[in-house]
């Protein structure tokens, strides 16, 4: 296990596209990080991998807000996720895992997620 | 605290929703369930579709997870032998007890057997059980011939699976009619003509006397009347009988002819003992079907959880409607005129073979039963004036006679609030208006949150209607808005792009909308832009706004792979370019079919393999076929007047030039055309966006047309037109559709919306009305000369290309992809769950 200050660098900022996704791969781990150049924070990490269509497309989704709060649609169907909190705002029973991120000059950083 | 032990008995497919039923109302409830059969519920009513393929997995209703998750207690295997009432336990054959507060039967029923000598011996079956079924495919194959005793409804459904075995199948039936429950007499005897049509013998009036060895085959049944019929295999289906022997040997109270006897809240004579099902007995009547018991273990399951609302059972409806071996067959309410002084209309079509009948209170004025065989599409309808008793049209006949008649269909509207929608799940329209005022805004949502047409499926279309024009209804009450991020819908946002001259999603957003945008309003701006500009729609400023499949040009396959379709103009292609294509696909191991479009899919690329394989395609010549936007699809043809010697001209060259004008044409939906070189219409042109159909003199063009899931004929919008015109008037057309049309709405949709329709389309395309053709032309000049393949813009782009790899951080393929191979293709295997076990250890 690894404590949340412990900060591991996966790509660079050059890797990121604006208002849009990527994914990182660790281990067999497969995260999406989100760079939204509108609002306060700028990047966002949640995993890769949509429960409802079972497949790992979520760095592909479309972000975007609802009421202020980010999130991303999936690509398959559709549903909505909170960037903030992980929560599928059309399904109630489903989650993504959140991951701290974070930019320090131009790495970009991920920690362990944080138990829901 | 857990003072209130439920003990539930039989775990079929009414015990199984009492459950649910105690466990939504209060979560925290201790409940025990003992099951006699091995597995626990599974949907009974389709036990049938395992024949046709479905597993005892597929038909569950529920599994262990799910029980574990509910903190439900069960044992299958655990047939209960004796209750006792005093020390409030019982007894399993295997001699556990277990002990209660409150005792649920919830037994359900068994086959009856009619005590026939040699009735009891290896190859007599029943049905009711997935072993049953079991035991049926294993006789099956070893027989030849199979006899279903009982012309029920239930008798034939197994007729029908004997049947699907490959058995020469008869039904034997002691009373003169089938289905003599349901239908009258008039209605049975068709039944009985379109089984036999069907290759079923039917014999009716006959009684089975005893069953002893055949000569041809392994058994042979004798009757009364002296007849014989040889058979390996015999199904008895005469009826059910309700399993209440528990209830017999604690001396609970039970009907005359059996059934365990319930009050209206589904107590039975001991107020600690419920009983609900076809075990229980309501008012002297047992229910044979799913939804009386469904709505006894809602009463029950109130009562036991103490509920602050205690509905009380008072009857069901047992109408049905089925198709048995694909015939049609309905029945409502008193189908028989058994109601006094009722008086009946029938309508009888001898060559059509459809027989229906509706039987009427003596003034006329109710609906009290009605028999269909042969066309059930009246069943809806009738089906609603029976049950909410709305007052009958001045000649009733006219709900069963032919459309032509002018039928008075119960338009959604008439229906009032307290229509039940979906019996299975006793489902009001209230209850989907509610549930769509609650924010369920499709037929998904609403099944999802009221459970309508999750049962049996027969109320599908019905729930569908209340759904459409409810939304439709809220459609015209709400904002045209096209969602909470810009007040305005996609035609102002059309015009202000225009008058405004607004290049990016981002300026828009700025002086127009607020947040941030979301998967709705990206996407249609996107679209609008491209339609104004055409500018690259992986521009820095665009990509963040395309549609999945834009975003990487190509499309999304449920894996997370994608497809590839090269456009093939006027689905013409020289030999060399199909090597091409065969070359690629191979190469990359791609799966290959042939589309519904005339052209070429390949199917399974990775997303760094994209750039790759467009490279070559576009070395040998092909361009994108754009399959993924909302733009110009394909532009089918058929071969026209060089080789057919009915063509009268060349289709396909109009075809392929049609395709190259418009190809790249962003729109609010996708379009399809086709070009046909002779009325013979080899093309289907009338299914398309824009049809063209050659005729001695030029093309009569043919507009808004659609295939795909509501079908609509293209209308006829102008004749004879040389080629110079023809492409005028699409040019306008488009352009208008384009310009004005909603976001997602297929051109057949928009024209229907068009105030004044198709005479409206043809006054401003045709005549000119609204001044605006020249300019609707120069516009579609512009796009057409903009155009530029996506595809070979991306690859003379390194900033773009960028994109395509599936990790950032590794040129490692995406292993979560994974095929089998299927018919000597690939195909995908069900998606490899990589990050389910504790993502964090992963990370660390
Ligand atoms: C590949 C193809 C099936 C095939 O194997 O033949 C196909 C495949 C898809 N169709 Fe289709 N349609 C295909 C011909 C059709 C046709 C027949 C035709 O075009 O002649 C129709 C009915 C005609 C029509 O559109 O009016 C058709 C009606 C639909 C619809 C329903 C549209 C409607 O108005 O109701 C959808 C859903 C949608 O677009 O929203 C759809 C959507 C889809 C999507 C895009 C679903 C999706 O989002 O994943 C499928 C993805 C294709 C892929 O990955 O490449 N597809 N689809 C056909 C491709 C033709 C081509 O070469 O481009
Ligand atoms: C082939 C077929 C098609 C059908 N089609 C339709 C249809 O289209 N529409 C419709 O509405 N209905 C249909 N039905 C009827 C429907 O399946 C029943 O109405 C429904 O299953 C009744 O549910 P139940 O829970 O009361 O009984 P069951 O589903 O029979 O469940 C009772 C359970 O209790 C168990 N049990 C019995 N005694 C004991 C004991 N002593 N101890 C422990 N467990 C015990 C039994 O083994 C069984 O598992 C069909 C039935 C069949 C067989
Ligand atoms: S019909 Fe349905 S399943 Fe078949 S290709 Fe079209 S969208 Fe896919
Ligand atoms: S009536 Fe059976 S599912 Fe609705």
């Amino acid at each position: 296990m690894m404590n949340a200050d412990q900060w591991i660098d996966v790509c660079t900022r050059a890797d990121l596209v604006k208002d849009s996704g990527i994914c990182v791969r660790l281990g067999n781990t497969q995260v999406a990080i989100f760079q939204i150049t509108r609002g306060e924070q700028e990047l966002y990490a949640i995993g890769n991998f949509d429960p409802v269509g079972a497949a790992n497309v979520m760095s592909r989704g479309m972000i975007g807000s609802v009421s202020d709060e980010p999130v991303v649609a999936s690509p398959l169907y559709k549903q909505r996720f909170s960037l903030l909190s992980g929560q599928c705002l059309d399904d109630s029973d489903v989650q993504l895992t959140v991951y701290p991120v974070r930019l320090l000059g131009d790495l970009v950083q991920l920690a362990a997620a944080m138990e829901p | 605290m857990k003072s209130n032990n439920i003990l539930v008995v039989g775990n079929g497919m009414v015990g199984h929703h009492l459950v649910e039923n105690v466990i939504k109302n209060n979560p925290e409830a201790s409940v025990t369930v003992l099951s006699a059969e091995p597995r626990l519920a599974y949907d009974r009513v389709h036990l049938s579709e395992y024949f046709a393929g479905k597993t005892a997995d597929d038909l569950a209703l529920c599994d262990a997870d799910l029980y574990q998750q509910w903190q439900v207690k069960f044992h299958c295997n655990s047939k209960v032998k004796t209750i006792d009432r005093i020390f409030k336990s019982v007894t399993t054959e295997s001699g556990e007890v277990y002990s209660y507060d409150k005792l649920v039967l919830a037994t359900g029923s068994y086959p009856f057997v009619p005590p026939i000598s040699g009735g009891d011996q290896d190859h007599c079956l029943v049905y009711r059980t997935i072993e049953d079924l079991e035991a049926i495919s294993v006789s099956a194959a070893q027989s030849k011939v199979g006899v279903v005793v009982g012309g029920g409804l239930l008798g034939l459904e197994a007729a029908n699976a004997l049947k699907q075995l490959g058995l020469e199948t008869h039904v034997v039936e002691f009373a003169p009619q089938l289905m003599a429950v349901q239908l009258d007499a008039a209605g049975g005897d068709l039944l009985k003509e379109k089984i036999a049509e069907l290759g079923v013998s039917v014999h009716t009036s006959i009684a089975t006397e005893k069953i002893i060895a055949g000569d041809s085959c392994r058994y042979k049944m004798c009757f009364a009347d002296g007849s014989e019929l040889e058979t390996d295999l015999i199904l008895f289906s005469a009826g059910i009988r309700p399993h209440d022997e528990l209830a017999k040997c604690c001396e609970l109270e039970v009907g005359p002819r059996g059934g365990i006897v319930v009050n209206d809240a589904c107590q039975t004579s001991d107020s600690s003992i419920y009983a609900v099902g076809e075990c229980a007995l309501w008012q002297q009547r047992i229910y044979g079907l799913v939804a009386p018991g469904y709505q006894m273990a809602k009463v029950a399951a109130a009562q036991l959880t103490q509920a602050s609302e205690q509905p009380l059972f008072s009857g069901a409806d047992m109408s049905t409607k089925l198709k048995l071996m694909g015939v049609d067959v309905g029945s409502i309410g008193d189908a028989h005129g058994n109601t006094e002084g009722s008086l009946s209309y029938t309508y009888e079509n001898q060559p059509e073979s459809i027989y229906k009948k509706i039987v009427v209170s003596a003034d006329r004025k109710k609906l009290l039963g009605a028999v269909l065989v042969g066309d059930c599409s009246d069943y809806d309808n009738l089906l609603q004036y029976c049950l909410n008793s709305i007052e009958l049209p001045d000649a009733p006949e006219a709900l069963i006679l032919p459309i032509a008649e002018g039928a008075p269909t119960l338009g959604v509207d008439a229906l009032p609030d307290s229509a039940s929608i979906c019996s299975c799940h006793n489902v009001s329209k209230a209850d989907v208006i509610a549930a769509i005022d609650g924010g369920a805004c499709d037929i998904g949502a609403v099944k999802d949150c009221t459970k309508a047409s999750t049962g049996c499926g027969g109320c599908s279309a019905l729930l569908k209607k209340v759904v459409d024009t409810t939304l439709e209804q809220r459609g015209v009450e709400v904002s045209s808005d096209i969602c909470e991020h810009f007040a305005f819908s996609r035609q102002e946002l059309f015009d202000i792009v225009r008058v405004e001259q607004i290049k990016s999603f981002d300026d828009l957003l700025d002086r127009h909308g607020k947040g941030m945008g979301c998967d709705i309003c990206k996407p249609a701006v996107s679209s609008i832009l491209a339609s104004q500009w055409n500018e690259y729609i992986l521009a820095e400023q665009h990509v963040p706004l395309q549609d999945t499949n834009d975003t990487y040009l190509a499309n999304m396959q449920k894996d997370g792979s994608y497809s590839v379709v090269p456009r093939i103009a006027g689905g013409e292609i020289t030999p060399e370019k199909l090597i091409v294509l065969g070359q690629v696909a191979k190469k990359y191991d791609l799966y290959t079919k042939i589309t519904g479009g005339q052209r070429v899919d390949l199917f399974g690329a990775r997303l760094e393999q994209l750039p790759p394989i467009w490279a070559e395609l576009i070395d040998a010549g092909f361009e994108t076929g754009h399959a993924y936007g909302k733009s110009l699809r394909t532009v089918k043809s058929c071969v026209g007047e060089s080789w057919c010697r009915y063509g009268v001209q060349d289709s396909v060259a109009m075809a392929i030039y049609l395709e190259n004008r418009y190809k790249g044409l962003r729109a609010p939906h996708k379009i399809k055309m086709a070009v046909s070189g002779c009325t013979r219409e080899c093309a289907e042109a009338q299914s398309k966006d824009v049809g063209v159909i050659a005729t001695e003199n030029g093309w009569n063009l043919y507009v808004c047309g659609n295939g795909g899931m509501r079908p609509r004929h293209a209308d006829l919008f102008a004749t004879d037109l040389d080629d110079e015109t023809l492409i005028r008037y699409i040019d306008r057309m488009l352009m208008l559709y384009v310009r004005t049309a909603d976001r997602l709405q297929r051109t057949s949709v928009w024209m229907e919306n068009l105030e004044g329709g198709l005479d409206y389309l043809q006054q401003v395309v045709i005549k000119d009305s609204l001044g605006l053709a020249n300019e609707l032309e120069k516009q579609m000049t512009h796009i057409v000369g903009a155009y530029q393949c996506e595809w070979k813009t991306t690859l003379e782009n390194p900033e773009a290309l960028k994109r395509f790899r599936s990790f950032v951080n590794s040129d490692e393929p995406d292993d979560s992809i994974q095929f089998i191979r299927v018919r000597e293709q690939i195909s995908p295997r069900s998606t490899v769950v990589a990050s389910e076990d504790e993502p964090e250890k992963e990370l660390a």
